[in-house]
């Protein structure tokens, strides 16, 4: 608890450097990352990740130093060599997309692999920041580190904010885009160099494998709660901080503990609590609209049967008649038939059921629905007699008094079905 | 070298069955994603035993495989993101289990996940009544690539089925997921063995780049199996020697030297096909 309170109190400097730049890392490849995933690019930043390894070794021994600018400045260069290659072998060979990518991964990783075995050999001091480079340091981020992150995403933001529109339109259709006379090249030249920066930055707090995570887990988050690109852009960035910041603290908490996986832990724990109980998309929602058209479908069903129990001249309808006439689950039918009383649609008296006035109405308009589509299958398509009632049973729930309208115009307010049963109105 | 060679055959040609299905990355998640999996077995039996391992990878495969699909079926996720958020989820895992049941003092690390050593192999090894029989990775590789080999060789039919045409597959009442689950298996028990000589992200060079070289070339798949063995040994032949010769890491070496090999292909193709087409002008 005293873990808790220190921690977000933010009182410790080491504290406060680490959320801070967790937190920029996380906004960044959240909102570069939602390009990506727009762009069905996701695999991108995994390539990038991985290919940008030979960069850091070459800037490295360049520079002399594990000066981070020169380090990300190879690593920029290398990940824009690898993008241009994986695309020409896409484009001028005949293999697909993923075996460019995994070449590029292993190839580049191969080589960064070699490069690094030879600075090792050659025992500078300093390769320690290299491999801080590749596994993730989050824990150990400095305030130089900060600075550089922060004018990177200042950057960047500033970037996506002046873009914005073009960004979006590229985003969702190229060709569009182009045909209004934008300089598309131009543009995912931009978007490209974006993600290669944001991947450099990243990969410092979570290190090569799980960067690709901070990119596209937060966008395919919140593309389950909207659509909207702006909010798309807000709910990843805020996925991000938050599963960075998570992750910050339980490496502060717990001895031992690694940032980096703990922030990708948080990252796919939001992902999959969103696949649950997101509107609309989530599959809890999903469900319950199910059961709610169920449910519709039952009560028509049974008002249907009501109405052809008595156009055959029944007047005391049970729970037996009802299931003599049509196969419901006896529990079920208990159920609907309580429904439907409640919402004043049957009446009941001892065990015998009866449609009241409103019930009947509704009772017509779905028996009306089922004949006007067997005789709309059999006039305008031509369907035998014999084969439209299961069709009719399923449009019956559906049609809306629009088509209803329509149908009866189309029709010309029919008064018989195929079947020669009257049409109720 | 023995060991490269012999990793590389299994991977190649389950390699090459994975990018004619286009699920290449599939096998490069697998190959991240089966590292709770083996942490998993070590923690149990608190030893490096071959068997529970490989039980515990081709669980955490299976898994892997199954919340991709999940991701993409329930949540409509592209199948790109499904990838990455299947497979660093679980390397995260893998991750946090290693630093939980240690305080470091177990010898697998990210450095040895990451990179691997095929050259520490060699110091592994096993005897018998005091006969030297060979290293353990080799003994333990050797298996899976007869295994491999069988599979490839008795499977030919139901792989190159399922491999080209899906839909057709299944209309001739072959179950595409158990060849799917088969091969998606057996690439995940390679990589776990792979591991430790060859580190997580190299497996899949071995499984791509020597395939890759032989499908620009070929369009027959039992000649782009042969062939990518060819380029395999090729790769781990003169990665090897030059890697030794260089006093450099061996398995990246091997991946360089098969990425440099592709590019080779590829550009010899590009100079045929020229160089076909100048002869048909001066014909003309």
């Amino acid at each position: 608890m005293n873990n808790l309170l220190e921690f977000f109190s933010f009182t410790n400097p080491t504290v406060r450097t680490v959320v801070l730049g967790t937190v920029l890392i996380a906004v960044c490849s959240s909102i570069v990352g939602t390009y990506t995933y727009l762009r069905k690019r996701s695999l991108v930043g995994d390539v990038v990740a991985h290919a940008i390894f030979p960069g850091i070794c070459l800037g490295f021994v360049l520079s002399g130093s594990k000066n981070p600018i020169f380090l990300m400045l190879g690593a920029i260069a290398a990940g824009w060599i690898a993008l241009v290659l994986m695309d020409a072998i896409v484009a001028k060979t005949k293999l697909k997309t993923d075996t460019a990518q995994a070449f590029i991964l292993t190839f580049f990783f191969g080589l960064g692999t070699v490069f690094l075995a030879y600075i090792q050999k050659s025992g500078s001091a300093a390769q320690t920041g290299l491999h801080d480079f590749l596994l993730g340091k989050a824990a150990n981020i400095t305030q130089f580190d900060l600075a550089v992150f922060g004018v990177i995403s200042l950057l960047l933001i500033l970037l996506v904010l002046t873009y914005y529109k073009v960004f979006k339109l590229i985003s969702f259709n190229e060709d569009y885009a182009a045909s209004l006379g934008y300089n598309v090249k131009f543009y995912r030249f931009l978007l490209t160099t974006m993600t290669v920066v944001a991947v450099a930055v990243g990969i410092q707090a979570v290190g090569v494998v799980l960067m690709s995570a901070l990119l596209i887990t937060p966008a395919a988050t919140a593309r389950l709660w909207t659509h909207k690109l702006q909010h798309l852009m807000l709910i990843a960035g805020i996925f991000g901080a938050l599963s960075g910041i998570f992750g910050a603290y339980v490496s502060y908490a717990a001895v031992n503990m690694p940032t980096g996986p703990w922030f990708v832990v948080f990252l796919t724990f939001f992902a999959l609590l969103s696949i649950f109980i997101a509107p609309k998309n989530g599959i809890l929602s999903k469900l319950k609209q199910k059961r709610i058209n169920a449910n519709k479908i039952n009560r028509e069903n049974v008002l249907k049967t009501f109405y052809n129990l008595m156009e055959h001249g029944a007047e005391q309808i049970n729970t037996q008649l009802i299931l003599e006439k049509r196969s419901f689950v006896p529990r079920v039918l208990e159920a609907t038939l309580h429904k439907l009383k409640h919402q004043g649609l049957v009446q009941r008296k001892g065990n015998i059921y009866s449609l009241t006035e409103e019930g009947m109405v509704e009772a017509k308009r779905v028996v009306r629905l089922h004949r006007l589509w067997e005789l709309y299958l059999t006039k305008r398509m031509n369907y035998k007699e014999d084969h439209i009632h299961g069709l009719a049973e399923s449009m019956e729930h559906i049609i809306t008094p629009e088509i209803e309208k329509d149908l009866l115009k189309e029709l010309d307010y029919p008064t018989q079905d195929p079947h020669q049963s009257k049409i109720p109105y | 070298m023995l060991t490269a060679v012999l990793i590389g055959t299994s991977c190649s040609l389950l390699g090459s069955f994975l990018i004619l299905r286009k699920s290449v990355m599939i096998g490069d998640a697998i190959s991240h994603s089966v590292l709770p999996g083996i942490v998993l077995a070590f923690i149990f039996t608190e030893e490096r035993a071959a068997l529970p391992i490989l039980i515990g990878a081709a669980v955490f495969g299976v898994l892997t495989t199954m919340f991709i699909q999940f991701l993409q079926r329930k949540s409509n996720v592209q199948e790109g993101a499904a990838i990455g958020i299947s497979f660093t989820f679980f390397f995260a895992l893998g991750v946090i289990m290693i630093a939980l049941s240690t305080g470091g003092n177990v010898d697998i690390d990210q450095d040895c996940v990451l990179f691997g050593e095929i050259a520490s192999t060699y110091l592994d090894k096993i005897f018998v009544n005091g006969y030297f029989v060979g290293t353990r990775s080799i003994l333990t590789i050797a298996p899976v690539l007869l295994i491999v080999i069988l599979f490839v060789v008795f499977g030919m039919k139901g792989l190159r089925l399922t491999s080209f045409n899906e839909d057709y597959a299944k209309a001739l009442g072959i179950n595409v997921n158990a060849w799917n689950y088969a091969l998606l298996m057996l690439v995940s028990i390679t990589a776990v063995l792979s591991f430790e000589a060859v580190g997580a992200v190299l497996v899949v060079g071995f499984l791509t780049i020597p395939p890759a070289s032989a499908y620009l070339i070929t369009n027959n798949l039992s000649k782009m199996l042969w062939l990518s063995v060819v380029f395999t040994l090729l790769s781990a032949v003169g990665g090897t020697l030059l890697a030794l010769t260089l006093d450099v890491t061996i398995s990246g070496m091997i991946v360089s030297v098969a990425g440099i090999l592709f590019l080779l292909t590829w550009s010899g193709k590009i100079i045929m096909t020229k160089s076909k087409k100048i002869e048909k002008l001066s014909e003309v």
